[in-house]
């Protein structure tokens, strides 16, 4: 472990509140609007930390819980992501299945949170999410799996170097299946609109929006800003396996949080364009990238 | 090989978009995409060796599987006036998974068998049994008689995709009298539905034993 390596760490913790803003704009321009500043998920921030929380008396250390644990959950993932080739703090053979399961630790203590409250309608959140993201883990999984087979590493640190640089020709199909599969995720895991919409706050169509309704204050500002960090390491999968490696640790680092923006303008573009999926379609779409990452995974095999 | 590869992962995905949708005019649409893609896999699969024959089967290919077949079923589902598969009977996501597992088996078994060395792809020979795989699973478990026909033309171009890879010296007659067969094939298939759905309004082929009194 190098200093170098605090980098792609300090970068995420800096820089993820900004993808949401841009993503925001982006929509802003398809509808013709000026729409929210690009600092405006930092303002947010900055407001909520300065407010007190109400607690119900309904709920239980779990409800203050649920935030606190899932930023930590989502701080200790993205330490574990690389950027550019700067390889990540903490790293070692097998360590994406620690952030697969430090992910999914987090979305378990913000579900908890959300049924702790006793309100049907998290509750209703909470089921939805739950059963998404059962179909979404396995998929996230085998993309990783699939990564880590086509670059012979079992490390996020080392494994995109190879990926992204000599593969790209020999094994673009799979690699193709792969991003695919992962936008897919990405916008699943995320609330993003084919699967939910972050803009809504009707009963019918929420999922991530409808379990932290009852968060306030600094509680609130955690679930924004872990959701931020969320998306930010989620776009850094994609762009690690797509910017090519160069051996340039300062020019690989701003190629790669300019690939990030332009992950983030690309959500924004899919958002302006589609509309939210039936509730009954979500699944299919997501057996359907699953489906995507288990031909990838099984042509990686040959 | 990028290319010949390419081709080969886009026939595995129509396949799946194929046992993944309900829409009976995009699933033609998907199968023509797929007719097309294969078409250019003769030339591709033996690259810089060309000659009149691939061009030939390739044009070949292109015209009866992306243009004539897609017009005759667009065809038949207007006379017949239908758009969508009503209750398959294995449902969507049930047939996506079935489609995954169909792939796996697919190259286990290629795995176990002698295959020829120096093709054109390692997913050669494994693609095209997940398309008779696909193939065989849409025929038995849809019941609009067109989704029937389209699981068939997808089990022929499983077999296409295996004589063109793999068998490089088939003489061009075969394989022109294949085509003509399928053409015929889908031709009377075509027909069928119409007279089908005149009969009984609808063209669920579950309804067809009641014929044999």
């Amino acid at each position: 472990m190098n200093l170098t390596s605090f980098i792609p760490l300090l970068l995420a913790l800096g820089l993820s509140p900004l993808l949401p803003g841009v993503i925001n704009r982006t929509k802003a321009f398809f509808a013709g609007r000026r729409g929210p500043p690009l600092l405006q998920t930092y303002f947010d921030l900055w407001k909520l930390l300065q407010k007190g929380a109400v607690y119900s008396r309904t709920t239980t250390w779990l409800f203050r819980a649920g935030p606190i644990i899932g930023l930590a959950a989502t701080l200790t993932a993205a330490m574990l992501m690389p950027l550019g080739n700067v390889p990540a703090l903490i790293a070692f053979p097998a360590d994406f299945l620690l952030f697969a399961g430090l992910l999914g630790v987090a979305r378990f203590f913000i579900v908890v949170a959300a049924l702790d409250t006793g309100s049907s309608f998290e509750g209703m959140g909470a089921s939805r999410e739950v059963f998404f993201s059962a179909l979404a883990e396995p998929a996230l999984l085998v993309a990783l799996a699939t990564l880590a087979r086509q670059a012979d590493m079992l490390s996020l640190s080392t494994l995109f170097g190879p990926v992204s640089g000599a593969h790209w020709l020999p094994a673009g199909p799979v690699l193709i299946l792969v991003v695919i599969a992962l936008m897919i995720l990405l916008l699943a895991e995320n609330a993003r609109i084919p699967v939910d919409d972050p803009n809504t706050h009707l009963e019918l169509t929420m999922i991530h929006e409808v379990m932290v309704l009852d968060h306030g204050g600094p509680d609130l500002a955690f679930v924004l800003y872990s959701s931020a960090l969320k998306l930010w390491l989620f776009a850094a999968l994609m762009v690690g396996m797509i910017l090519p490696a160069t051996g340039n640790s300062g020019l690989s680092l701003l190629l790669a949080v300019g690939g990030m923006l332009i992950v983030a303008v690309v959500v924004g573009v899919i958002e302006s364009v589609m509309a939210r999926l039936r509730l009954v379609i979500v699944p299919q779409l997501l057996v359907g990238a699953g489906a995507l990452v288990a031909v990838a995974f099984l042509l990686s095999l040959v | 090989m990028f290319f010949t590869n390419l081709i080969l992962a886009l026939v595995v995905l129509t396949n799946l978009k194929l046992l993944g949708s309900s829409r009976l005019g995009a699933s033609i649409r998907v199968v023509a995409a797929q007719g097309v893609a294969l078409g250019l896999l003769p030339i591709l699969a033996h690259w810089p060796e060309l000659s009149v024959h691939f061009g030939l089967l390739a044009a070949g290919t292109i015209a009866i599987k992306g243009v004539v077949f897609p017009w005759l079923l667009f065809r038949a589902i207007r006379e017949a006036e239908i758009a969508r598969e009503v209750e398959p009977y294995v449902g969507y996501a049930a047939s996506l998974v079935t489609g995954a597992a169909a792939l796996g088996a697919a190259f286990w078994l290629c795995t176990r068998l002698p295959v020829p060395e120096g093709l054109a792809s390692p997913w050669l020979v494994p693609v095209s049994f997940f398309s008779i795989f696909a193939g065989l699973f849409l025929i038995v478990s849809r019941k609009r008689a067109v989704s029937q026909v389209l699981g068939f033309l997808v089990l022929e171009n499983g077999i296409y995709t295996f004589g063109v890879g793999v068998a490089v010296r088939t003489p061009f007659l075969v394989e022109a009298g294949v085509l003509l067969d399928v053409f015929v094939a889908v031709f009377v298939m075509g027909i069928t539905i119409f007279h089908i759905n005149r009969e009984f309004d609808h063209i669920n082929t579950d309804r067809l034993s009641t014929l044999k009194d």
